[in-house]
């Protein structure tokens, strides 16, 4: 019993991540309409970056910037030794900070689309846009 | 990274989440979007991402919301499901 | 639909939480992600660059290849909305109603678009025209240009505190989105025009490549910034935290005209008449 207690705190961070997933994830699948779908994809995106970022954390650590190095010129090397315990792990950030800007890039475009299709068949329902393609 | 500031946070996402895909009118579903992605930079400066918290709440929550907003001005406010 | 919906998400959910069993505890200091790589980042950004933010050197310098073409699909997806949604029409003079103000005659008018309204003596009021409300006009107008100062401090400061190109850019873009929402889509487009927006897209991508390509016009690798310490007076360390600089301010200003351009093609759906 205390081995299952030990599972639930090390872990219940992950378990609520993966319930937005797919919570988005449903979203994209199950809704008719296409706004609907455009905002399931950005919490799925918004979802997965946060899985992500949170691979880095780290009980005890402080942000990433460096401390008490400023005034140095930078071939000399810094009076306090930088130990990579003390700081949480910059790289989940980098990668991460990418994907946000791409993720809103493809908003524009996805909104772009949807504008262009209501423009032809006056609808963003996907049942009613299948059955006008139909019938034409 | 207090455990108990995380966890009320991590319930109001998930509620806003429910919210921006159950709601039936678009331009509710786009604010409770843009109130998902402000939640989602609270977690991160929490967690001690604060560049990655920095561009969620300008993009997310300011150009992301205005872009939907736009959007369902120009189409259309009422849904069916 | 929704059932089937729900059964698949449900399956898909527990097949994800039993793959987390797998995992090291969330924070742990001694987990995979946080020993082999990014101690060395850690350790060697300050001997390396000069720059204390760890996350902007690594952006700009170690990984520098991945923000040019995050930038250049910035770019692209600009270029993609307009190609989408732009409808060129011609400008004929168009009729509308305007109402003098003094005496309350309701006159229908063509070329109505090449009049200004400042002097307060005429008023539109047909439905092409949305009135702007006073008390929001002075504000925005008065906060428009804090608003851009702060911009260019989030991206000068990117070395020493949270900020960079991204962030500075974004906040660039939606100073000028203020404008369009708070007075009118043509407004914004006395200011930056669409032709504008995408010069200023383009000049941001030409920066970052720029740079890189004068790295190894120089004798560098591409990207590489030391290089630069030979046309500027610095040691390659300096040279380095200079380029960095650079390129942050060549980012900054492709996401402020992608921005800009994106807002203005759906907002307006193409047609450049009137915004929101």
């Amino acid at each position: 019993m205390p081995d299952i207690i030990q599972t639930i705190i090390g872990k219940y961070n992950y378990w609520i991540y993966i319930t937005l997933m797919m919570i988005g994830f449903y979203a994209i699948i199950a809704k008719n309409n296409l706004v609907k779908k455009i905002i399931g994809v950005n919490i799925f995106q918004t979802a997965i970056i946060l899985f992500y970022v949170s691979i880095g954390a780290k009980w005890g650590g402080t942000i990433p910037i460096l401390q008490n190095v400023h005034g140095e010129g930078g071939a000399g090397a810094a009076t306090h030794a930088i130990k990579a315990v003390d700081y949480i792990n910059p790289l989940p950030h980098v990668l991460m900070l990418t994907a946000i800007v791409v993720s809103v890039a493809t908003l524009g475009v996805a909104l772009s689309l949807a504008i262009l299709i209501y423009r032809r068949y006056k609808t963003l329902e996907e049942d009613e846009i299948l059955a006008r393609i139909r019938e034409k | 990274m207090t455990w108990e500031l995380d966890l009320i946070i991590l319930a109001f996402v998930v509620i806003a989440a429910l919210g921006a895909i159950t709601i039936r009118d678009l331009l509710g579903a786009a604010i409770l979007f843009g109130a998902y992605s402000f939640m989602m930079c609270l977690l991160w400066a929490i967690m001690g991402a604060v560049d990655v918290a920095f561009t969620e709440a300008s993009v997310g929550a300011g150009v992301s919301t205005v872009f939907f907003v736009a959007a369902v001005f120009r189409t259309t406010r009422r849904t069916k499901d | 639909m929704k059932i089937i919906g729900l059964i698949i998400v449900g399956l898909t959910g527990l097949l994800l939480i039993y793959a987390t069993g797998d995992f090291p505890d969330w924070g742990d200091p001694a987990s995979p992600a946080n020993n082999y790589l990014s101690t060395r980042y850690i350790e060697k950004t300050m001997e390396d660059t000069s720059v204390p933010n760890i996350v902007t050197a690594v952006l700009a310098d170690y990984r520098g290849f991945d923000t040019m073409f995050e930038t250049t699909v910035i770019f692209s997806a600009g270029v993609v909305c307009f190609f989408l949604l732009r409808v060129f029409e011609k400008k004929t003079d168009e009729e509308g109603l305007l109402r003098h103000n003094a005496t309350g005659i309701t006159l229908r008018i063509k070329g109505v678009e090449k009049i200004s309204y400042s002097t307060g003596e005429f008023d539109r009021i047909d439905n092409l025209w949305t009135p702007q409300d006073l008390i929001i006009t002075t504000a925005c107008r008065l906060l428009i240009p804090f608003i851009q100062l702060f911009a260019l401090y989030v991206i000068a400061h990117g070395h020493y505190s949270p900020g960079g190109g991204f962030q500075g850019g974004v906040i660039l873009g939606s100073s000028i989105i203020l404008l369009a929402i708070s007075h009118d889509l043509r407004t914004s487009l006395t200011r930056i025009s669409e032709k504008g927006a995408g010069l200023l897209c383009a000049v941001g991508v030409f920066i970052y490549a720029g740079t890189g390509a004068l790295c190894l016009l120089l004798g560098g690798n591409f990207l590489d910034y030391g290089a630069l310490s030979k046309i500027l007076p610095l040691d390659p360390v300096s040279a380095r935290s200079f380029g960095i600089l650079i390129v942050e301010v060549g980012v900054g200003i492709a996401v402020m005209g992608s921005m800009i351009w994106i807002y203005s093609n759906v907002s307006s759906a193409g047609r450049y008449r009137e915004g929101l």
